[in-house]
Order: structure tokens, then C-alpha cells, then sequence
């Protein structure tokens, strides 16, 4: 058995991220799992939060997702987010305004829908700038 | 016949016309390029995209508890037209070839007696499609994807079309846009997006998906029902994406044929009006030399 796993992270407009890793940690909507080489294969929906890419026996990587889906093989993991972002490269003001910006969103919500995508947009957004506090503290 | 002057002032137009077009069609290529790669950097997720659906969907079974994203309201009184034209003209057949097939589409449907809606994406559409259909037409997008197409546009466009579809607006929902062949093919594409289908081989997804479904049993997590109802709109977007990409690529590249043609017709003319340019010149020297002669002569 290979001792990695194939990780892809695809985003909508661009392949993002086609690394081997030993270990990735993906925030499900249930709860967080790991994929190791030769898990089962399994499709789950992802919350927003982080992925940590291990490599060597550490973190190598961690990555930003705002939602999406999981794809799980024994060789390969493929995750389908909507939006990523590297937490390195992460603005703490960004998403300090995104915060803001669902909020006000939420507040002149016309109907229920656009309620929910604000709420949404809200949780992710919120997501966001607890992962980077927690990276950064 | 015209006076020198008057030739000259036309070469002169028709020059700097020239130059315009074959500005544009550097344009055009560039930005076709640009199109070009982008659509191929969505491709990897509308692939896997597609494929864990059919997994899902082949997992999760008959078509009771579906939601109405893949199973269908059960009717198709209704239908709805996504017309994705351009907002931007001088690009040959490009809307008119889009504009005659919905026009087609509209004929046929209202022919067997169904309800047609168009949602026109694109002013170009908009334009050629009020005149006949005005009443039909539901709304329309503008400015999609300037400066630049992004999955936000798309996700708009779908968030749209979902909440119609919420409030029962249509039974079943079409795209139509250009497919990028090549630089001087675009294929019209009609394509279903709700219910969904997957596009391509054959209008029943059952035996394919089946067969699909087969290679790999999964585990879901969430229940298939509920990761179905997040796929779907999802889906949903990916698809009005790929159909605006390709769009933008088959504008672009309709564009770049198109200038290059007029460019062509330019020089062509340039060159017959310096020839006739010439040859009133000459003839014009020629009558003042007999003129000059003659008067000598009569002396």
C-alpha cells in the first residue's frame, strides 16, 4: 500500500492543489476526519473551516475552505470547495469585512432566501477569521 | 464620377477603418486566449463534479425522494429559456446564430402548446429577441462577467434561476449558447439544466450512472438526500459557468473571424479606390496635356 495519498483541492474556476500528502484533515460537516492512504471511499459535504495538509509527520499546509464537498478514494482525495485561500495568505481585515458585509446582508435580507445565503455567507465569513486567530495565536 | 478629393477622403476613411478592425481582432485574440485557458482551468471541477453526482444519484437510487433539482416538478408546462447572448456587438453571427435557435425553440414549444419564459443573459439578446417575444421575456442579466467572469456571476445566475424554480416559475429549465469549436466554429448549444441531466450522451441517465455507480460504493456522510441538496445548486452554477465560458471563448473568437474579414474587405477596397484614385489622376493629367497641346497648335 502507498504510504500517501493523492489530495486535490479543486476550486470552481482552477485546479488548485494536486499534492501527495500522508495525511489530510478535512472539516466535515459532521465533524472533522482524516484521510489516510486506503480509506473508504466515502462523499461528504464540508463546512467551512480548515484543511491541514501533513507531510512528514507535521503540518505542512493549511488551507481555508468556505464550504463545499469531500470525495474520498483509497489513493486519492478529492475536495470540491467553492472558495479557497491559503492561511498564510489570509487578511485578517478581509475577513473582518466579509463579516461585516453578511451582517448587513442579513439585516436587509428581502426574503428567506436570501436570508439563508446571508447567514451562510455569514458563518463562513466568521469561520474564516476564527481560523486565522487560531493560526495566528 | 467622383472628384479626386473625394477618393482621397474615402481612402483616407476607409484606412483608418482598417486600422480599427485589425485593432480589435488583436483584441478579440487576446481576450480569446484569456477565455480559453479560463475555461480550461474549470474543467477539472466540472469533471469531478459530474462524477461524484452520478455517484450520488446512482447510490441514492429510483427517483422517490429526490429533490426537484434532479427528479423534476413531474410537469413541463412551463418551460424557461437562459438566452446567453454578449453585451457587445461586432462579433458576426455570434447572437444571431443563438437568437435564431431560440427563436426556433420558442416556435416549436408554443407549437405543441407549452408556456414559454425567457431569461435573456446579455443585452444582445435582449435586443433581437423584445421585438418578437417582449411579453415572454422574464428578465435580464447585464454585465455578466465584467471585467472579468468569475463563479460569482455564474452562482448569481443560478441563484436566480433556483428561486424562480422555488416559486414555481418553470417545469424545466434550457440554456442556449455557443459551444467553442474552434476559432471560426461555434456550435449552438441547447442544453437542459433543470432537471438535470448530465450533458452529452443520450437523454436518460440511468444506464450510464448505473454502470458509473458500480465502480465505487461510498459511505455518505451526510445522508446522499442531504449532500443531493447541496450538490445540485452547486451543479447547477458549475453548469451556467461552463455555458458562460464557453460563451465568452466562442464571443471572442466569432469577434477575432469577423475583424479579420473586415480587415480583409478593407485592404481589398483601399486597394480598388487607389486604383481608381489613379486613374483619374492620370486622366485628368492626360486631358490638361491635350489641352496645353491643342492651344499651342491653334496658334
Amino acid at each position: 500500500m502507498a504510504d500517501t495519498v493523492e489530495f486535490e483541492l479543486v476550486s470552481p474556476e482552477r485546479l488548485l492543489l494536486s499534492v501527495p500528502v500522508e495525511m489530510v484533515v478535512v472539516p466535515g460537516s459532521e465533524g472533522d476526519f482524516g484521510i489516510l492512504p486506503g480509506h473508504a471511499p466515502m462523499i461528504s459535504t464540508v463546512r467551512p473551516g480548515v484543511i491541514s495538509i501533513w507531510r512528514d509527520g507535521a503540518v505542512d499546509r493549511r488551507v481555508f475552505v468556505a464550504g463545499g464537498v469531500a470525495e474520498v478514494q483509497p489513493e486519492r482525495c478529492t475536495v470540491l470547495a467553492e472558495e479557497a485561500v491559503p492561511l498564510e495568505d489570509a487578511d485578517e481585515e478581509k475577513a473582518d469585512r466579509r463579516i461585516a458585509e453578511a451582517r448587513d446582508a442579513l439585516e436587509h435580507a428581502a426574503d428567506e432566501a436570501a436570508a439563508g445565503e446571508a447567514r451562510k455567507r455569514l458563518a463562513a465569513a466568521e469561520a474564516l477569521r476564527a481560523a486565522i486567530a487560531s493560526a495566528r495565536g | 464620377m467622383p472628384s479626386l478629393k473625394d477618393l482621397r477622403t474615402r481612402i483616407n476613411s476607409v484606412k483608418s477603418t482598417q486600422k480599427i478592425t485589425s485593432a480589435m481582432k488583436m483584441v478579440a485574440a487576446a481576450k480569446l486566449r484569456r477565455a480559453q485557458e479560463q475555461a480550461e482551468a474549470a474543467r477539472p471541477y466540472a469533471e469531478r463534479m459530474e462524477r461524484m453526482l452520478g455517484s450520488v444519484a446512482a447510490s441514492l437510487g429510483g427517483s422517490e425522494g429526490a429533490p426537484p433539482l434532479l427528479a423534476g416538478t413531474g410537469k413541463d408546462d412551463v418551460h424557461l429559456l437562459v438566452v446567453a447572448t454578449s453585451d457587445r456587438g461586432l462579433c458576426g453571427g455570434f447572437n444571431s446564430s443563438i437568437v435564431r435557435e431560440a427563436r426556433k425553440l420558442i416556435r416549436e414549444l408554443t407549437a405543441v402548446g407549452k408556456t414559454v419564459r425567457i431569461l435573456c443573459v446579455g443585452r444582445k439578446g435582449r435586443g433581437q429577441l423584445t421585438r418578437d417575444y417582449g411579453s415572454l421575456i422574464v428578465d435580464t442579466i447585464d454585465d455578466v462577467g465584467r471585467p472579468r467572469l468569475g463563479f460569482d456571476d455564474a452562482q448569481a445566475i443560478a441563484n436566480r434561476l433556483l428561486a424562480l424554480y422555488g416559486e414555481d416559475g418553470f417545469d424545466i429549465c434550457t440554456v442556449v449558447y455557443n459551444r467553442f469549436q474552434s476559432v471560426i466554429t461555434q456550435i449552438v448549444t441547447v442544453q437542459q439544466l433543470i432537471p438535470f441531466g448530465p450533458p452529452g450522451d443520450g437523454e436518460e441517465e440511468e444506464p450510464g450512472e448505473s454502470a458509473n455507480g458500480a465502480k465505487a460504493v461510498y459511505e455518505f456522510e451526510p445522508e446522499e438526500g442531504e449532500i443531493l441538496e447541496t450538490l445540485l445548486p452547486l451543479n447547477l452554477s458549475v453548469q451556467v459557468y461552463r455555458a458562460l465560458l464557453e460563451n465568452a471563448a466562442s464571443e471572442q473568437g466569432a469577434r477575432m473571424a469577423a475583424m479579420d474579414n473586415a480587415t480583409r474587405n478593407a485592404g481589398d477596397m483601399i486597394d480598388r479606390l487607389t486604383l481608381d484614385y489613379n486613374r483619374s489622376r492620370q486622366a485628368a493629367i492626360t486631358s490638361e496635356l491635350i489641352e496645353i497641346i491643342s492651344g499651342a497648335e491653334a496658334v
